[in-house]
């Protein structure tokens, strides 16, 4: 094993894959805890795939850097989201779904009317570890960072607005600020990580750890710390067995994730009867 | 007599629905127990909302004498929410240093010191979710108290709570009342036994206010206003 190991981390797509990915998974999951717990686990799903019709789109146009399109549409698009969960005329559910399956058929149409369905469309669709540009894994570094440190400066405000929103504006916060906060996070994490895990599923690192987590442990902080340390465990367990078994990587890593959450589910089980 | 709460010609209209609350004027009094009563969509947590700022746009003025503790109505999100009694109370003081990124000594000192008066500080480390409704409202309510030790509002508090427990609950109000000097506004349906405990009542009915004065008249029918 440790050979083998040896062996992988001598590419350096590898190497990248990893330093990105470890981040990627790290701050999905943590903001994974705040949207799990308000009932927006779907909006990964959906930002997921606006964020492929853009880069079709920009791709289509021609754009060498899509990326750097798609992150500000992801945005707009996670801002109304949230949005619309304070409207309640229309159910954010019922909103994600319709925005998250016209977003996919744009982004399909738009394929098959310009490159056809080819190798890099099923790379943005399932992700791939080999689809990462030196440019990108920059990007991805920096804007995992940030998101890190936001996490952590705002993380007692993340948590009184995710337990009692009310509570939190009477006492002066400004839950709006700190809730378009999360959503422009969320939808930067979402697309720096689309490319390795691919948009059908890229939403599983952000709930699978959060979900997992709550399982066994009943509090926040312990949540978010067990949350962390999954995220990071199955992600380098994923690349390494999919390094091994010639599986996608994206795939690879939700698998080790439901697997985890099964576990934890027996444990929890085991504990409580 | 000391006003904690002075409201003068207070309406509020929701987008959907118009004149919730019409020309209100209360004062709300330093150190007693006021109940608001009325029937559903009688404007009572409204009204409560206002007060604690979050409805915004009404007309006329409501002037807070201090800051106040709140207790809203619970949410369906706090029903499994991974989350200590600790980190819960604690999260009562954000008020007090809003812009720092850690809790201070003090607000932790403080936090320790309501829940051991609450009788939680055994059981800080369980979680909120394992907790019985009962125990629940008493870690919210010493949540409240981490915001000021004056005055609380609390919407609805024994809502969902079995006779027994609600009982409780007021006696532990009214315990802080007579200790502390706290001074108390609270929104309750449960008019026959919250009354037993408070010292005034107002009455809302469409939006207006039908009665506001001592329990005791309230309840022996006289002084309609």
């Amino acid at each position: 094993m440790i050979e083998t190991i040896i062996e992988m981390i001598q590419h350096s797509f590898i190497q990248r894959a990893i330093l990105v990915g470890s981040l990627v998974s790290l701050c999905a999951a943590l903001l994974g805890v705040s949207l799990v717990l308000k009932r927006y686990s779907m909006i990964g799903d959906g930002l997921s795939h606006v964020g492929f019709a853009i880069l079709t789109i920009a791709t289509a146009l021609g754009f060498t850097t899509p990326l750097y399109i798609a992150i500000p549409g992801v945005i707009i698009t996670a801002i109304i989201l949230l949005k619309v969960g304070d409207n309640k005329k229309i159910k954010s559910d019922s909103a994600i779904a319709l925005i998250s399956s016209s977003a996919l058929a744009i982004g399909v149409a738009i394929t098959s009317l310009t490159t056809g369905m080819n190798t890099d469309v099923c790379n943005f669709m399932f992700g791939s570890i080999l689809a990462m540009s030196e440019s990108d894994v920059v990007l991805s570094v920096i804007v995992s960072i940030i998101v890190a440190i936001l996490f952590i400066i705002y993380y007692r405000k993340l948590f009184i607005i995710t337990f009692d929103e009310d509570f939190a504006k009477a006492s002066g916060l400004k839950v709006k600020k700190y809730t378009n906060i999360i959503a422009i996070l969320t939808a930067v994490i979402i697309v720096v990580g689309m490319r390795m895990m691919g948009t059908l599923l890229i939403s599983s690192i952000i709930i699978f750890p959060a979900l997992t987590s709550m399982r066994i442990f009943k509090t926040f902080k312990k949540v978010v710390i067990s949350s962390a340390i999954i995220s990071i465990v199955c992600f380098l367990l994923g690349i390494y067995l999919s390094y091994i078994f010639n599986i996608s990587t994206g795939a690879m890593i939700v698998l080790v994730n439901l697997v985890l959450f099964i576990i934890f589910t027996i444990i929890d089980k085991i504990l409580h009867d | 007599m000391q006003t904690i709460i002075d409201i003068k010609d207070l309406s509020f209209s929701y987008p959907s629905k118009k004149d919730v609350l019409k020309k209100i004027n209360i004062k709300v009094e330093k150190g007693k127990f006021t109940c608001i009563v009325g029937e559903n969509g009688s404007g009572k947590s409204t009204l409560l909302k206002c007060i604690v700022g979050l409805n915004k746009g009404y007309t006329g003025q409501i002037s807070i004498d201090e800051k106040v503790g709140y207790l809203p109505q619970k949410t369906e999100i706090q029903t499994n929410f991974p989350a200590s009694i600790e980190e819960v109370v604690l999260s009562g003081t954000i008020s007090n240093n809003i812009n720092s990124i850690f809790y201070k000594k003090d607000d932790k000192e403080k936090a320790s010191r309501i829940m051991k008066e609450l009788g939680i500080y055994d059981i800080r480390k369980k979680s909120f979710i394992d907790l019985s409704g009962g125990q629940q409202q008493r870690v919210l309510i010493a949540r409240a108290m981490c915001a000021t030790e004056k005055t609380i509002i609390l919407d609805e508090p024994t809502n969902g709570l079995d006779p027994k427990v609600a009982k409780q609950i007021y006696e532990m109000l009214d315990k802080l009342k007579k200790e502390k000097n706290l001074s108390i506004l609270m929104v309750s349906h449960d008019i026959d036994r919250a009354l037993k405990y408070t010292d005034k009542v107002i009455e809302i009915e469409n939006g207006e206010i039908k009665y506001n004065g001592d329990t005791n008249n309230y309840l022996t029918g006289g002084d309609i206003k």
